[in-house]
């Protein structure tokens, strides 16, 4: 279990040293390169700020008006079976539909219950291990003017649930 | 799709807030939201700057081409296709190498790019081909070292140790991708 941590705090450390060395090799001008970057991550901060504060709204609004604990009553026998916590529901809804708004909803989580609770490492879990399905298939087939799309979209679906289940169960035998 | 969810949202909360009684709660949630917006924003500036530097010095380095050797095996398996197509193997190389860097920006235009490739040794315009489906299928399926935006979330909410969840993110990962070729190989 040590080596895992120890796996899981050097990664990132690791990827910015060999990326920076490989652009020292290659003698670009690394820091004006990355300045550039960075300037870009300012506009992708604020270009998903408007989607924040309306989905954060939305949310608190649902959290606030009791709604939740009565889905929980209703559907916790049948997730219990299987160890998910019921708070996960709409982001695991949400995650394949759109980028913006499973963002907000973890992050809702995250603050929460905290970000080191176990439903905060399962929430950032799933984040990290799945994608948004639907924008990706909607991009690569658009832009080849395709009609049949066979089984694509149920087939990546499906993965997605394996991928949301999984992240649950790591995180369960994990921390 | 926020078309319909959004406004969902609002009337089916305010609905039941006044059927309830929490209409007080409501009321304050709302203006304390967007406060945690706020805040929230504030903090993550911060690391998403320094990621999407360190990202575009590896969009401009070699690193892309040098890894995509690495995966020639694995592309064969995948696309028996396309077993005698040199350049739309590069390709394809190319858009997962960038993907697995966590490099969105890249991965997209060298995956469009890689469509429209296929797309040329396509018989049927109109249908996907089996190298097409599998190729959006591994686009979909987020195959990501460093789960950058994740981490950055997690630091701008005061975690303390904000990458544990590195390992756990990789055995989902690879378990959703191996469930993904499988449910698209057995349906062909």
């Amino acid at each position: 279990m040590k080596f895992i941590f120890f796996i899981s705090n050097i990664a990132m450390p690791m990827i910015i040293l060999i990326i920076v060395i490989y652009g020292m090799k290659e003698r670009k001008n690394v820091f004006d390169i990355f300045l550039d970057g960075a300037k870009e991550g300012i506009k992708i901060t604020f270009n998903i700020f408007p989607t924040l504060i309306g989905l954060f709204v939305a949310i608190g609004a649902l959290k606030s008006s009791g709604i939740f604990d009565l889905i929980n009553y209703i559907v916790s026998p049948i997730l219990n079976i299987i160890h998910f916590p019921s708070e996960l529901m709409p982001l695991a809804i949400l995650r394949p539909i759109s980028g913006s708004s499973s963002i907000a909803i973890a992050t809702e989580l995250m603050r929460n219950y905290g970000v080191d609770s176990n439903l905060g490492k399962i929430a950032s879990t799933i984040m990290g291990s799945t994608e948004t399905t639907l924008y990706t298939i909607a991009i690569y087939t658009s832009c080849i003017k395709i009609k049949k799309t066979r089984h694509i979209l149920l087939a990546a679906l499906c993965a997605d649930l394996v991928g949301i289940i999984t992240s649950v169960v790591v995180c369960n035998i994990m921390f | 799709m926020l078309n319909i969810v959004w406004p969902f949202f609002i009337v089916i909360s305010f609905c039941f807030a006044i059927f309830s009684g929490n209409i007080e709660k409501l009321n304050s949630s709302i203006f304390e939201s967007t406060q945690n917006v706020i805040n929230l924003t504030i903090n993550l500036l911060g690391t998403m700057c320094l990621w999407n530097g360190i990202i575009k010095i590896a969009e401009n380095t070699k690193i892309i081409d040098t890894l995509s050797k690495v995966l020639k095996p694995i592309i064969r398996f995948l696309f028996p296709e396309l077993k005698n197509n040199k350049r739309i193997q590069k390709e394809i190389s190319m858009n997962m190498i960038a993907n697995i860097l966590g490099l969105g920006n890249a991965a997209t235009p060298l995956g469009i790019k890689t469509m429209e490739s296929m797309d040329k040794e396509n018989v049927n315009k109109e249908r996907l081909s089996d190298s097409m489906m599998m190729f959006i299928v591994i686009n979909t399926a987020s195959i990501q070292i460093i789960p950058t935006t994740v981490i950055a979330i997690r630091n701008s909410l005061g975690s303390e140790n904000s990458t544990l969840i590195v390992f756990p993110v990789w055995i989902a990962t690879i378990l959703a991708a191996i469930a993904r070729n499988n449910c698209n190989k057995n349906s062909y």
